[in-house]
């Protein structure tokens, strides 16, 4: 197990042009579950192949377990990565797949077998060692080049968007095996994803980036509800948050968070919004509103109302509803950082 | 509809191959006007000709030491011309010159390369003081040595052939994969010997295919550099029954010694194909 560190890290690809990652400073924390999140060209998955070795940093350095590897080949790193493709090797059987590392490795012959069976048992997968690649469905290949990383014991886990070759009901089952399998093994782990459902649901903390930069880090709950800036606020979270423009300050509040104003208690923010669409859901209703008064007037909102509460609310009709204070948030509408909060006049 | 193509196939392809059937077990020569059907008599004069016997024996040699150097070298100009750097389009022009120059343009120009008298080789090699002027090599008047560059000449041709092939196979293996090897361990040597090349082997299957029946009847080079010589010692098939059947008149023997090529070619054909057939499939 060992700790990953970048200082400075940058990644430019093309002379004179934006890095593809700029300046990025990280720090896990020993057996951690680290998530990168961001959408496509963040810069993510560039980041964690210099943290791997197979991309080679314009400047900056990269640090596992204390020692600079920023010139060292991937080899030399004591890593083991798992591909969005899984790039298992065709030609070869699940058994001399994963049995590969240990003899690139140089592990002694007779230690081999039993570290592969064990790697498959821990994958359920010790059925499959006679088999090609090709004959594998989805998750097989997926468990194969899982147990192709850990069968070495690596100190760092990199894993590049490994869920996203699977359909939408094995991707859930795949991330629960997922992070059972993290606590399992407890190696430190970084997995890259623009999933921010995969992201809030198996990390211990999420790096969001945008354009190469670290827009926050922080636990799934700190990202999710108090945002660093409105890129973070609008990117999680769907539907986003809702951002209204109040002058020289925005201020954002979740779609959960708006209400029919019966429902809100304590000190709450009222509007009163015309419906104009209503999505059923099943386990909630969508609400598409527009602010019908006050200086507000115009501006659209989208509310999410869980089905455990009766309101009948139609397309078009105006209702009363509400915000709980506690739960705005306020931007500077300059570069959108989070500011602190404030009293507007929503009248 | 198809009509057309089939008979323009008969017509260029059909009817030279039975032609060549017809002559080996008949009789003619060059300005003879009758046929009389001989059966194997043909075949067996050829068979007991040492001077055929050489020729199979020269062709087998050619063709496999020829492909061996190709299929290496290509394999290392492939890698090397995988990545881009500075300048690769012209150095994959250059790489390419020999397959698109005319084939008897290059052979005369290494003709006069390895001549006995004017060689640039031995030039070099006297300045060099490696060898004594007027000792110099005979490159094409001593049986071994003539051999040997026959073979380095055909196999400097072949080679621009083999390599475009081996790089489009190179280029189609996902990054991917070596990358994970190079993550799981594995140095230069071992991701080239247990990953790259045999996910390349159906290509390289092909690419052999192709050279060996590029090489096994060829003549060019043998006919332009040595004509044979010295003593016959440098035949292969092809320019054995070129040589015996146009040259010599005796078409029937020429006719005879070329179909001893198809045998062997169906033969290699098959086993390629199955090699390439079989590594797709696993």
């Amino acid at each position: 197990m060992a700790i990953v560190e970048t200082r400075d890290l940058t990644k430019v690809f093309k002379q004179g042009q934006l890095g593809a990652v700029n300046e990025v400073n990280l720090l896990t924390r020993e057996g951690e579950f680290m998530v990168f999140l961001g959408p496509s060209g963040s810069g993510k998955t560039t980041l964690l192949r210099m943290i791997a070795g197979l991309e080679e940093p314009t400047s900056g350095d990269v640090l596992i377990g204390g020692r600079v590897v920023t010139r060292l080949p991937p080899r030399e790193r004591r890593i083991a990565m798992v591909f969005q493709s899984y790039a298992l090797y065709p030609h070869l059987s699940v058994y001399k797949n994963i049995v590969f590392p240990l003899r690139a490795q140089k592990v002694p012959k007779e230690q081999r077998r039993p570290k592969v069976e064990w790697a498959a048992g821990l994958l359920g997968i010790g059925e499959l060692l006679e088999r090609k690649p090709r004959e594998l469905s989805g998750g097989e290949r997926q468990r194969v080049a899982l147990a192709r990383a850990i069968v070495r014991e690596p100190s760092v886990f990199l894993l590049d968007e490994p869920l996203s070759n699977l359909d939408a009901k094995l991707r859930a089952s795949a991330r629960d095996e997922l992070t059972q399998f993290h606590r399992r093994i407890g190696t430190t782990t970084i997995y890259v994803t623009h999933d921010q459902v995969e992201a809030m649901a198996m990390g211990d903390r999420i790096v969001v980036l945008d354009k190469g930069l670290v827009r926050q880090v922080g636990s799934p709950r700190e990202v999710y509800d108090d945002p660093a800036d409105t890129f973070v606020a609008t990117f999680l979270g769907s539907p986003p948050m809702n951002l209204v423009d109040h002058g020289d300050v925005l201020a954002g509040f979740r779609p959960e968070h708006l209400l029919p104003a019966a429902l809100v208690q304590g000190p709450a923010v009222a509007i009163t919004a015309r419906v104009t669409n209503v999505e059923y859901l099943g386990n909630e209703r969508v609400l598409y509103a527009q602010i019908q008064d006050g200086r507000f007037a115009g501006q659209r909102l989208i509310g999410r109302l869980p089905s455990v509460y009766h309101v009948e609310i139609a397309d078009g009709e105006v209702v009363p509803l509400a915000i709980p204070e506690r739960n705005l948030r306020y931007f500077a509408k300059s570069d959108g950082r989070r500011v602190p909060p404030r009293s507007l006049a929503w009248q | 509809m198809f009509v057309p193509a089939v008979l323009y196939i008969a017509g260029l392809i059909g009817v030279p191959l039975i032609l060549a059937f017809l002559y080996s077990v008949g009789d003619v020569t060059v300005g003879s006007v009758g046929y009389h059907f001989v059966g194997l008599a043909n075949f067996r004069s050829v068979l007991q000709n040492p001077a055929f016997r050489g020729a199979l024996l020269h062709s087998f040699i050619f063709t496999i030491s020829a492909q061996l150097i190709v299929i290496v070298g290509a394999n290392v100009l492939a890698m090397a011309l995988r990545h881009p750097f500075r300048g690769r389009g012209l150095v994959r022009f250059f790489c390419l010159l020999p397959w698109v120059a005319p084939i008897s343009l290059g052979a005369i120009g290494w003709k006069w390369i390895l001549d006995s008298i004017y060689s640039v080789i031995n030039w070099g090699l006297v300045r060099l003081h490696l060898v004594k002027p007027f000792d110099a090599p005979m490159w094409l008047g001593e049986p071994t040595l003539a051999m040997i560059s026959v073979i380095l000449v055909h196999a400097w041709r072949m080679l621009p052939f083999s390599t475009v092939i081996l790089l489009a196979g190179l280029t189609a293996i996902p990054r991917d994969i070596p990358e994970a090897a190079a993550v799981d361990g594995a140095g230069f040597w071992r991701t080239h010997f247990e990953i790259t090349l045999p996910m390349m082997r159906p290509v390289i299957a092909v690419a052999l295919l192709f050279g060996i029946i590029f090489t096994f009847t060829d003549m060019t080079v043998v006919y332009i550099l040595t004509r044979g010589g010295p003593y016959d010692t440098t035949h292969v098939l092809p320019s054995y029954a070129f040589f015996a059947g146009i040259l010599g008149g005796s078409l029937a023997e020429g006719a005879a010694v070329s179909v001893f090529l198809v045998p062997i070619l169906v033969l290699v054909a098959w086993a390629m194909l199955r090699v390439a057939h079989r590594s797709e499939v696993v």
